[in-house]
């Protein structure tokens, strides 16, 4: 296993996001202050606070991993590394899957491991804080995902930021509707199960699609 | 081998298309005026007025058929995006590209005209109502089309993109109007009910599906005409173009001479 081609592309890609590691860095601090804006722009009143904090972590989150996106592709593309690998005798989407997993080990993991202290500054309690790094933890992979695909589009293009927005975002209101209801569910002392469930309904079916959809989507930048 | 099969794919090409387009347009255009005419005479001064709604109800009128246009316009838009990236017909393209930015006003006319109605009749302009939602992230997803359209350069990397992204949305559709309307159930409880109980007066209902097929018939018109530009625009190098151009410049101005080149 340990000379898996496979294996060895995550280990190259893993390596290459964490090197890059200012923008790992930027992307969780980008995380940390969007969160931080929002008890200043509603209110700090500890109700208030209680009631926005699931939607303030999700939305946060959903623009970091937006943001995290630019250079998932364009590096590769730029010095023809992506066509190498697309020409290669390994299953693209499998190739893409351990893109994207490389990519939200470091972009995504780290909001799931810091969205407990954000849940306790947001005076949220102990399963409601459990509950909220659950749903970014089946949640994020999705964004990431589907993500991909919008990433893939776009590669290569100026200025594609606000593109990449703009063709996510309305795909992304399903993830952030389940995610921040699982937490309000909690709150309200009803079982979050079924949004979990949904949410990791969502997962797997975007393990399936997304992967192979991005890779047809390089295949059309790359054409 | 069969003739039928070649029939299929005659408009496919270019030029045949172009023809066809040039003989349809002025009966579509001819039935889209007059249908609304006709649908807005009887809306306006031979339908009742509402006995709960007074006459604001009137709105409905172009509210309901641009909102099904909408829906209906990017699932056309769809199918052709489906066609573009399995089929690679270059028509297919030249059509969906044609479609989006009817479709976006379709959406843009079903919001505009809800909030007028909304305002005298639930006291609101926006209700962040499952079904206005959907319909505000349906015209993201055309505004996202074809923005991606006009956002990459080459334009064969474009039509297949801008497709692949419009098939992920109408899958995603569905997936979507759900959400929201569970999200909503959750977050307001139902708020606002758009069902109108009893059914619908016939000159009411006469004036509606009058103004649905001039939507209809305005959708296919504006978007076939569309495509005539899209399509000479794209094919200005094609011979059957140049003598077009050349045809059609010799017409007002009697003899002059052409080369048969377009101008670029």
């Amino acid at each position: 296993m340990m000379g898996h081609p496979l294996y060895v592309l995550f280990r190259r890609d893993l390596a290459l996001f964490l090197r890059r590691r200012q923008d790992a860095m930027a992307i969780v601090g980008f995380f940390l202050v969007a969160v931080a804006l929002f008890p200043l722009g509603i209110s700090p009143e500890p109700e208030i606070l209680r009631t926005i904090a699931p939607g303030a972590v999700w939305i946060a989150a959903l623009f970091s991993t937006v943001l995290a996106l630019e250079r998932l592709f364009s590096d590769d593309l730029a010095d023809g590394t992506l066509e190498q690998q697309l020409l290669s005798s390994q299953p693209q989407n499998v190739m893409v899957l351990v893109r994207l997993a490389a990519h939200w080990l470091v972009t995504g993991l780290p909001l799931v491991l810091l969205s407990p202290v954000i849940g306790l500054q947001f005076g949220l309690h102990g399963e409601e804080v459990a509950v909220l790094a659950l749903s970014l933890l089946l949640g994020t992979p999705v964004l990431v995902l589907l993500g991909g695909i919008g990433a893939a589009l776009t590669a290569g293009l100026h200025g594609s930021g606000g593109l990449v927005t703009l063709l996510l975002l309305p795909l992304y209101v399903p993830v952030l509707v389940l995610g921040t209801a699982a937490v309000s569910a909690t709150m309200t002392q009803t079982s979050p199960e079924a949004h979990l469930s949904l949410l990791g309904a969502a997962l797997l079916a975007a393990l399936v699609l997304a992967p192979w959809t991005a890779a047809a989507a390089l295949r059309i930048t790359t054409d | 081998m069969s003739d039928k099969r070649v029939q299929w794919f005659k408009f496919a090409s270019p030029g045949n298309f172009f023809a066809l387009v040039e003989k349809l347009l002025p009966w579509l255009w001819a039935a889209a005026i007059i249908s609304t005419v006709a649908g807005l005479y009887i809306g306006f001064f031979v339908a009742p007025v509402d006995y709960q709604q007074g006459n604001s109800y009137r709105i409905m009128f172009i509210h309901v058929p641009a909102a099904w246009m909408s829906m209906f316009i990017y699932f056309i838009l769809a199918v052709y995006a489906f066609i573009t990236l399995v089929w690679r017909i270059k028509m297919a393209d030249v059509l969906a590209v044609s479609l989006a930015p009817t479709g976006a006003l379709f959406t843009f006319a079903a919001l505009w005209t809800g909030a007028l109605w909304g305002r005298p009749t639930w006291g609101a302009y926006w209700v962040w109502d499952a079904r206005l939602t959907s319909e505000l992230l349906l015209l993201f997803l055309y505004l996202g089309y074809m923005a991606l359209h006009a956002a990459i350069p080459d334009r064969q990397r474009a039509s297949r993109a801008a497709s692949l992204l419009a098939l992920v949305g109408v899958v995603n559709l569905p997936i979507i109007y759900f959400s929201v309307k569970w999200w909503n159930t959750l977050h307001q409880g139902a708020s606002v009910s758009v069902s109108k109980g009893a059914s619908m007066d016939s000159r009411m209902l006469a004036a509606m599906l009058l103004l649905s097929f001039a939507c209809w018939m305005y959708a296919i018109a504006v978007s076939l005409t569309r495509a005539q530009a899209e399509t000479l625009d794209r094919e200005r190098g094609a011979t059957w173009a140049s003598s077009l151009a050349a045809a059609q410049a010799k017409e007002p101005e009697g003899d002059v001479e052409t080369t048969g080149e377009v101008p670029v």
